[in-house]
């Protein structure tokens, strides 16, 4: 494993995106954050601009409206970057999946690493995620 | 010589000294939120992460001036510690090092501006002139803070006024602590931590300046704060106690004089919540500029 991305894995800064969840994935998210879990032991911080990000958290059914912008984030972003679907709207669409408004999972927009279903998912779930994207792109699952 | 001066002593001792007081920072800050905090060797892998990221340049922005404002910024901060470490270790600085010094602190805070403005992005050049209030508001009780050491060993040289400090250091007299009060709070707006964070207010106008930077360049504006959180400190011990003594029991007094300033700053910036510009202004113009002409008045007559 290359230095660059060993010290990419110690230190991934996050950046949180809805596409139009209820909230309720991001509530979740931001309960990472919280001393309870705090995940700063590993190096990973919240920051508030794309383009100090690393990983991406993108929350919710990615609607037509938020498509486009999530499309322009994913072009501003500097590379690497890994994705990560939370929730069952990002994965699956859940039961927006009749919807008019909901064409594509998130797949089908952007390369994604792991996902988290879950409808929320508990924090518990969303930092078991993040250990196996870190196992995955660290080649040791 | 020079050469050793500035790569050995002004950049990389400085750079792993200032990476180290980063450190310290968010672990008191992590225990003042009843939280673990990160590893030690955190700030250093952020660093090298970031080295390694790709660069995006906006394309509403001036590519030139984009590229080399970190560098400005890094270089001013290198020449200020040079002249720190040569002085307290080395030789004796030439006459009005210290005008020359109070000149160079400010080019880290022009080098974010100058970022801020060529940036392209509303939000960075509202950062940006945030940080030129600030710089308005903190520069004056700033200098009269520092004019005290100046008038109380009477002597405008660094080397002077350490020279002054070996009978008694300046942190002992009223006027010194008045000065060292005002010094503090102003360092807290030169480094932009809360409350004076308000350039770079996260939650607000995310990071202001540097919104819009990314890869090497925010690298070098992360370093650039990190050395100057170890310079600022520095600087404030050599001003008023007495400079860094390495020889016997003094090397702990020292580490415990710095990591004293640096928690200080930290719980400060713990404690409270951020004030807006018009605020902080007031604040510096009115009480801080106040304590800090009483000192200088108490400093002149030798109190």
């Amino acid at each position: 494993m290359s230095l660059k991305l060993k010290a990419l894995l110690k230190s991934p800064w996050v950046f949180h995106l809805s596409t139009g969840s209820c909230n309720n994935c991001d509530i979740e998210t931001l309960d990472c954050l919280t001393p309870r879990f705090d995940i700063e032991r590993f190096g990973m911080l919240l920051v508030g601009s794309i383009k100090h990000a690393d990983v991406l958290l993108v929350s919710g059914s990615c609607n037509r409206m938020s498509v486009e912008r999530l499309k322009v984030l994913w072009d501003q972003v500097p590379k690497p970057c890994l994705v990560v679907a939370i929730g069952t709207c990002t994965g699956s669409r859940g039961l927006f999946i009749d919807s008019y408004n909901c064409p594509v999972p998130l797949d089908k927009i952007i390369p994604v690493d792991v996902y988290i279903p879950g409808c929320p998912p508990k924090p518990e779930a969303i930092i078991a995620g993040a250990v196996k994207l870190i196992q995955k792109v660290g080649g040791t699952l | 010589m020079t050469f050793i001066y500035l790569v050995v002593f002004g950049f990389a001792a400085t750079a792993v000294l200032g990476l180290i007081t980063s450190w310290i920072d968010r672990k008191v800050t992590a225990r003042v939120q009843y939280r673990v905090g990160p590893p030690f060797l955190q700030p250093f892998i952020d660093l090298v992460k970031l080295l390694g990221k790709e660069t995006v340049i906006p394309s509403g922005a001036s590519r030139g001036v984009f590229l080399s404002a970190p560098l400005l910024g890094l270089t001013g901060v290198i020449v200020v510690s040079t002249i720190l470490w040569v002085n307290q270790f080395f030789a004796e600085g030439f006459a009005g090092d210290w005008i020359v010094i109070i000149y160079l602190l400010a080019i880290p805070s022009l080098s974010l501006i100058i970022a801020g403005f060529a940036s392209g992005n509303p939000l960075a050049s509202l950062g940006a002139s945030r940080e030129m209030k600030l710089v308005i508001a903190y520069e004056l009780p700033f200098i009269l803070a520092l004019l005290v050491p100046v008038i109380s060993a009477n002597s405008i040289r660094i080397s002077g006024i350490l020279e002054a400090q070996t009978t008694g250091i300046f942190a002992g007299s009223i006027s010194g602590i008045l000065a060292i009060i005002v010094a503090i709070l102003c360092v807290q707006a030169k480094l932009a931590f809360v409350p004076f964070d308000i350039p770079e207010a996260e939650t607000e106008i995310v990071e202001g300046p540097l919104v819009e930077y990314s890869g090497p360049g925010l690298a070098i504006f992360k370093l650039m704060k990190n050395m100057l959180f170890f310079v600022l400190p520095f600087f404030l011990i050599i001003l008023f106690f007495g400079g860094l003594r390495l020889d016997g029991i003094n090397l702990l007094w020292t580490i415990l004089e710095y990591v004293g300033i640096v928690a200080i700053i930290t719980v400060i910036r713990n404690t409270n919540p951020r004030v807006r510009i018009d605020q902080a202004v007031r604040f510096f113009w009115g009480p801080m500029t106040l304590i800090a002409a009483v000192a200088v008045i108490l400093a002149l007559n030798g109190l």
